[in-house]
């Protein structure tokens, strides 16, 4: 696999839409069309659009799929023992450092559909690949499949009226088909930005069509990854290699909801289970920045000694001020305590928040 | 987008001079470049500038980046309307947009940069 300027079939459709196009993760990918504040407004207000065809799909099937996935991710399976569910989870090496975060949906009796971060595809494959018996096949649909999400209050309604009347949208977290301008697909009730919406899985031939298609739409902004990432930031959600990595382990990383304590004889349980006992030395908590913008990488001191770095930072367009998620010691991690951050050459304060920084979006009131 | 009453340094902040005050910002290209920007952070008044030394940052929501001075002098304004309305550098770079006013040490200075046409060839072979 050649990493250097991949395009994902909607590549032409994101030049012509004027769209500033940066590399990530060996892909060519728009990081904004008219502006990062614009898109995210557009998201939580309307309905956005993004391209995520670069992430990985990989189908799992076969008599042992359930029991040998069980043993790769940290997540238990039985919890998507229904057709059509999601499970959000990650995947630990032996010591419990986090080798990517996926979702996994049950798309059939005997298979399962796993998304992968584009930056980890490649290691995310060797490692699932040596890990399955025989028995069980895999399969790299990455190429073939494009992923479009469409996200926002609106999401749905724009979804519906494309699918057609009869069709009933899948549940928060599950996948159903659809068949979206004469296309058929599969549509998902997932996302990262924190509002209702679903992505899209279509064959890599018909994303232009689907794409213009909602674009038709007056409500739809196209959608680069520079709102991408303020949006999931505004909800607290981790991005892999800024809020964890290999040298992070689930509990600390406050992932410890995917692995769950009834479940043992996964790949890292023994590792896990020992930073449970022991208690994490440091956790990943959200931080509210009063001043400037907060990066990856700045310094976080509590009475002037550095604590800690920042893992993900931006400006939150919704709340008009920094927030960011960084590493500190377990007794700086609770809510409400003052830390600062080192902005160059300026210090900030900050304030330990638990996330979501944005509490009020089309998502929360629909699990309310 | 290049006004010809300008002059323009290197990295890419323009200079009106009137009289021995040379008021400084950032040019429409820089600007669209940084895309929104969410913070203006500018020096004090009475501080010293030197040529080629950073003066402040202008930060947008992807990319941060430090504001050179183009000549040297004493600070004698600073634009404070930019700490409530960043967005002013997006909307009007080259008036409302302004960062900061300097007393010159030496006009030459200003002579010596460039102006909108070289300016605007300067970007075509950077871009």
């Amino acid at each position: 696999m050649t990493e250097a300027g991949r395009m994902t079939p909607l590549y032409t459709e994101h030049v012509a839409l004027g769209a500033r196009m940066v590399d990530f993760a060996g892909w060519q990918m728009p990081v904004q069309y008219a502006g990062i504040i614009e898109e995210h407004n557009a998201v939580r207000s309307a309905v956005g659009i993004f391209d995520v065809s670069h992430m990985g799909e990989f189908r799992v099937f076969g008599f042992d799929a359930r029991e040998s996935l069980q043993r790769i991710i940290t997540n238990d399976l039985d919890r998507i023992s229904t057709l059509g569910s999601a499970l959000y989870t990650v995947m630990c090496d032996e010591d419990g450092g986090i080798i990517d975060d996926l979702i996994v949906y049950h798309t059939g009796d005997l298979e399962y559909l796993i998304v992968a971060n584009a930056a980890n595809r490649q290691t995310d494959w060797d490692w699932i690949t040596a890990h399955l018996p025989e028995t069980v096949e895999i399969a790299d649909e990455s190429d073939r499949t494009a992923l479009i999400a469409v996200q926002g209050p609106g999401a749905l309604a724009v979804i519906g009226e494309l699918a057609g009347e009869g069709w009933t949208p899948p549940d928060r977290f599950e996948i159903g088909e659809a068949t979206l301008d004469s296309v058929p697909v599969l549509v998902a009730r997932t996302g990262y930005t924190g509002e209702d919406g679903v992505e899209v899985f279509c064959h890599a031939s018909q994303a232009a069509a689907i794409w213009r298609t909602l674009l038709s739409f007056p409500e739809v902004t196209p959608c680069g990854l520079g709102a991408r990432d303020t949006l999931r930031l505004e909800m607290g959600y981790p991005l892999y290699g800024s809020d964890m990595d290999r040298g992070v382990d689930p509990v600390s990383a406050g992932l410890g909801w995917v692995a769950p304590k009834a479940k043992s004889g996964y790949i890292g349980a023994e590792a896990i289970a020992r930073v449970r006992a022991e208690g994490p030395e440091r956790k990943l908590v959200g931080l509210a920045v009063s001043e400037g913008v907060p990066r990856h990488g700045y310094p976080v001191l509590h009475g002037g000694e550095e604590v800690g770095k920042v893992a993900s930072g931006t400006f939150s367009p919704t709340l008009g001020h920094g927030i960011a998620t960084a590493y500190v010691p377990v007794a700086l991690a609770d809510p409400g305590t003052g830390l600062e951050v080192g902005i160059r050459r300026k210090v900030a304060s900050a304030v330990v928040t638990k996330p979501p920084f944005v509490k009020t979006t089309s998502l929360s009131a629909l699990k309310s | 987008m290049y006004p010809k009453e300008l002059k323009y340094d290197r990295e890419h902040e323009w200079v009106r001079l009137e009289g021995d005050v040379a008021t400084i910002g950032i040019s429409d290209f820089a600007q669209d470049q940084l895309g929104e920007v969410v913070y203006v952070d500018l020096p004090s008044v009475g501080e010293a500038v030197s040529t080629g030394e950073s003066f402040g940052e202008v930060e947008s929501v992807k990319s941060v980046s430090e504001l050179f001075s183009p000549i040297s002098g004493e600070i004698v304004e600073v634009n404070e309307a930019l700490e409530d309305a960043p967005e002013t550098v997006n909307e009007d770079c080259y008036n409302a947009g302004w960062m900061i006013k300097v007393k010159v040490e030496d006009a030459a200075e200003v002579e010596a940069l460039m102006d909108a046409d070289d300016y605007e060839a300067y970007i075509a072979e950077e871009a």
